[in-house]
C-alpha cells in the first residue's frame, strides 16, 4: 500500500498524525520536514515513512548544499523505495538509528545537529550501506538538471551555438 | 560504394578497431589500394549523435564491457571494474580525446640512453629515430589539422585558459599557449570551426575536433577498398600451421562466432584490449598467447603520470566554456633530475561538468570539505597534469580467468602501482600548479587524483631486440611476420604528451611500410 508523504499527498496534519503512529521520533524529527512542508511530495511505496525521512536527512548530512532544497535529496534516495531494496535499506537505517542511540540520542533523525550526525556517519563510512547511499548520490544528487543551476553550471550548450559569442573568454576581474 | 568482402577472401589486411591507430591505417592502406576489413566493437555515432551531457555521453559511448583491476593505484579502489576511459564505437577514443596534439621531444625517444637506469623500471629507447619521424608528424599534423602547425592559426583562449595563463606567466613559465590542438580555430578540410561549445570530451557535436569517425573512416570507405563492421566482437587471432596469422575470429551482432581469413592481421583495440585478443589467442604453437616469445605482451603498461589541480576564486571563472584543452605550459616537459625525478610533464587546462566533478573530484570523499568545493564550482580553474610514467614490468595487463566477458572469454585485469618517480613527479606537479592558480589569487586549491585512464600506453611495446618487447620499429611483431600492432600499446616509453598525434604518425608511417611489403611481394 502506498503512503503518501508530504503536503502535496496528504494534509499536514494527516503526515504529523502518521508519522506519529509511526514513532514518536519522527515527530520530533519531523521538524525539518514541516519547515519545508510545502517543499516536497513524495509517495512511498516500500520504505516506512520515517525510515525514508531518515534516508533523506543521511544524503543532506553526506553531501550538504545549504542552497539545494530537500526536495533534490528526497528525488536522489527515493530510488530506494521500492519492494526489493525496502529490506536493505530499512536495516541500514536501522543500524543508523542504533549508532545514535549509542551516542545517547533517540534516534538518527533526533539527533538535533549536523555535527553529531556527521560523527555517526564517520562511524558507519566504510559499512556497504552507507557506501551505497553515498555513491549512489554522487549521481543521484549531482546530475538532476534542476540543481545544476545553484552551482551556476550551465549544462548543455550546442543547441545555443557554444559560447563563442555567449562569453566564453569574458573573465573581467583577471 | 563500400565493400563487402567475403569471409573466405584472404587477401584482405584486417584490422581489430577503428580508432585513432586502427582507423588512420584503414584509410592510409584503402588509399594505396589495399583490401581492408576493420572490425569494431562498438556501434556507429557521429555529430549528430553526440551528446551535451557527461552521464547520458558516457553512457552512449564508453566501453564498460567488464574489466578488473589491481594494484596501489587509487583507481582500482574508487573505480575498480573501470580501469580506463575509453570508447566503444566506430572512431574509437578518438570521439573522446581532447585534441592535444604534440610530438615527443627529441630525448624522449630514447629515454634510456638519456635517463640512464632506473630502478624499478624498465625503461627501453624508441628503435626509431627522432628524425624518421618529422615526415610523419608533418602529415599526422595536417591530417589532424592541428593548430598552430603549418599555416594553421591558435585557438582564442578560454576564461579558464586566461586565468591559467596569467598564473603561469606569473610564476615565470614562458612555453605558454593555447596549445597545438586538432580543434579547428577556423574551417578546415571539410570541418567546421570550434564554436567553444565545451564537452569536447563527449564528442564534438560541430565536427571541429578531428576523430576518425568522420573523416579517415568514411574516405577509406569511399574508396571502396574499406569495410568496416561494426557491432562485432575480435575473440582471437588464427594462424597457420608455418605459424602466420591466418584470420581472426570475432562475434557477430548476433553474437554467432565468424572467421575472416587475411592476408594481414593489425590489431588496434587499445592498451588494455590488445594485449587481451594476443593472450586469448594462445594455441599449442604459441601457449603463452601470439607473439609472447618474449613474454612481454600485457608488460609494461602505462597510462601516463596524471592528475589534475583546481584552483577557487573569489569571482566566477565558468570554466566549461569553450574548449576543454586548449591550454598548455610545457615548460616542465623538459628532462631535468635535479627537479628529483627523471622525464617531464606538462600542464593543460581541463574542465569538468558538474556531474563529472562531483563523481572524480575526490572520489569516496563526502562532507563539507567536499561539498564546498562544489559549492564553488562557478568559480573553478581546472589543470590537468599529463607527465612521463615509468614502464615497469609488473604494471601489466593480464587476463583474469575468474571473470568472463558475455562471449565466455577471460577479461583483462589492469595491474598498476606508481613508480616513485612518477610519485616525485606528481608531487612536484601538484605543487606548482597550485602556485599557478595562486599567483591569480585563488583562494583554495585542490588536488585531484588521476582519473580512469584514457592513455592507455605500451603492452604490446617496441624493441629493437626480439627479448625486450612485442614489436619492432613498425609495429610488426617479432614472432609473427604476418601481424602488427597499430595502437599506442606498441610505445615503447610514454613520454610526456597526449599521445594521439603519435599514434596517428606511426599508422600513417605503418601502412606505407605495409603497403610497400606487399608491393614488394614479401606479404
Amino acid at each position: 500500500m502506498a503512503t503518501k508523504v508530504g503536503s502535496k499527498g496528504l494534509t499536514r496534519r494527516q503526515l504529523l498524525s502518521r508519522a506519529t503512529v509511526a514513532g514518536a521520533s519522527f515527530v520530533v524529527g519531523s521538524g525539518f520536514m514541516a519547515a519545508r512542508n510545502a517543499a516536497w511530495a513524495t509517495e512511498l511505496t516500500a520504505l516506512k515513512p520515517t525510515t525514508f525521512a531518515t534516508l533523506v536527512q543521511m544524503a543532506r548530512d553526506i553531501y550538504p548544499h545549504d542552497k539545494i532544497d530537500d526536495q533534490y535529496y528526497v528525488k536522489a534516495v527515493k530510488g530506494y523505495d521500492t519492494a526489493d531494496m525496502a529490506e536493505e535499506i530499512e536495516a541500514g537505517i536501522a543500524a543508523l538509528d542504533a549508532a545514535a542511540r549509542g551516542k545517547g540520542n533517540a534516534s538518527y533523525l533526533d539527533t538535533a545537529w549536523e555535527k553529531d550526525r556527521v560523527a555517526i556517519l564517520r562511524g558507519m563510512e566504510e559499512s556497504p550501506f552507507f557506501q551505497k547511499v553515498r555513491g549512489g548520490l554522487v549521481t543521484g544528487l549531482y546530475n538532476q538538471k534542476a540543481v545544476w543551476p545553484v552551482f551556476g553550471y550551465e549544462g548543455e550548450s550546442y543547441s545555443k551555438g557554444g559560447y563563442i559569442d555567449r562569453g566564453f573568454d569574458d573573465i573581467d576581474w583577471l | 560504394m563500400v565493400a563487402k568482402f567475403d569471409l573466405n577472401d584472404d587477401s584482405i589486411v584486417v584490422i581489430i578497431g577503428t580508432g585513432a591507430g586502427g582507423g588512420v591505417l584503414a584509410n592510409e592502406l584503402a588509399q594505396k589500394g589495399v583490401k581492408v576489413v576493420a572490425l569494431e566493437a562498438g556501434g556507429r555515432y557521429l555529430p549528430e549523435d553526440y551528446i551535451n551531457d557527461e552521464w547520458d555521453s558516457f553512457g552512449q559511448l564508453a566501453w564498460t564491457e567488464p574489466r578488473t583491476t589491481s594494484g596501489d593505484w587509487r583507481v582500482a579502489k574508487d573505480f575498480s571494474g573501470l580501469p580506463a576511459w575509453i570508447v566503444k564505437a566506430v572512431g574509437g577514443t578518438s570521439i573522446h580525446w581532447a585534441g592535444a596534439s604534440l610530438r615527443f621531444h627529441e630525448h624522449e625517444w630514447k629515454a634510456k640512453t638519456h635517463y640512464g637506469a632506473v630502478d624499478g623500471a624498465n625503461l627501453l629507447d624508441w628503435p626509431i629515430d627522432p628524425a624518421e619521424m618529422e615526415p610523419y608528424y608533418e602529415k599526422a599534423e595536417a591530417k589532424l589539422g592541428v593548430t598552430r602547425t603549418g599555416d594553421r592559426p591558435g585557438l582564442p583562449g578560454s576564461n579558464n585558459y586566461k586565468v591559467f595563463e596569467k598564473g603561469a606567466l606569473a610564476l615565470g613559465y614562458k612555453d605558454v599557449s593555447t596549445g597545438r590542438m586538432a580543434i579547428n580555430s577556423v574551417e578546415y578540410d571539410g570541418r567546421n570551426a570550434c564554436q567553444q561549445t565545451g564537452f569536447c570530451f563527449q564528442g564534438c557535436k560541430w565536427g571541429a575536433k578531428w576523430s576518425s569517425a568522420y573523416t579517415d573512416i568514411p574516405r577509406g570507405e569511399a574508396t571502396g577498398n574499406l569495410e568496416v563492421r561494426d557491432h562485432v566482437h575480435a575473440a582471437r587471432i588464427l594462424h597457420d600451421d608455418k605459424g602466420l596469422a591466418s584470420g581472426v575470429e570475432y562475434f557477430d551482432k548476433d553474437g554467432n562466432l565468424q572467421m575472416q581469413k587475411a592476408k594481414i592481421v593489425c590489431v588496434a583495440g587499445n592498451s588494455i584490449e590488445s594485449p587481451r585478443i594476443l593472450l586469448n589467442s594462445h594455441s599449442a604453437m604459441f601457449p603463452d598467447g601470439l607473439a609472447n616469445s618474449s613474454g612481454q605482451v600485457g608488460r609494461n603498461y602505462m597510462r601516463h603520470m596524471t592528475g589534475s589541480v583546481y584552483g577557487v576564486f573569489d569571482k566566477p571563472v565558468r570554466m566549461w566554456r569553450g574548449t576543454t584543452m586548449a591550454g598548455i605550459i610545457r615548460d616542465e616537459s623538459r628532462h631535468d633530475p635535479s627537479r628529483g625525478f627523471v622525464g617531464g610533464y606538462e600542464f593543460e587546462t581541463l574542465s569538468l561538468g558538474l556531474p563529472f566533478m562531483a563523481a572524480f573530484l575526490d572520489p569516496g570523499s563526502w562532507g563539507r570539505e567536499f561539498t564546498s568545493a562544489l559549492d564553488s564550482y562557478e568559480n573553478m580553474a581546472g589543470m590537468w597534469i599529463v607527465g612521463e610514467d615509468m614502464p615497469q614490468e609488473t604494471n601489466r595487463v593480464t587476463l583474469n580467468h575468474a571473470v568472463t566477458d558475455a562471449y565466455g572469454l577471460p577479461v583483462a585485469n589492469v595491474n598498476y602501482t606508481d613508480h616513485p618517480n612518477d610519485v616525485a613527479m606528481r608531487k612536484h606537479a601538484y605543487a606548482q600548479g597550485a602556485a599557478v592558480y595562486d599567483a591569480v589569487g585563488a583562494t583554495r586549491t585542490l588536488p585531484t587524483p588521476p582519473y580512469p585512464s584514457t592513455h592507455n600506453l605500451g603492452s604490446n611495446r617496441m624493441s629493437e631486440n626480439p627479448r625486450d618487447g612485442v614489436v619492432n620499429k613498425h609495429g610488426r611483431t617479432h614472432d609473427v611476420p604476418n601481424l602488427f600492432i597499430s595502437d599506442g600499446s606498441q610505445f615503447t616509453t610514454s613520454a610526456a604528451e597526449n599521445p594521439t598525434l603519435t599514434i596517428v604518425a606511426l599508422a600513417i608511417r605503418q601502412a606505407d611500410h605495409i603497403a610497400g611489403e606487399i608491393s614488394k611481394g614479401n606479404m
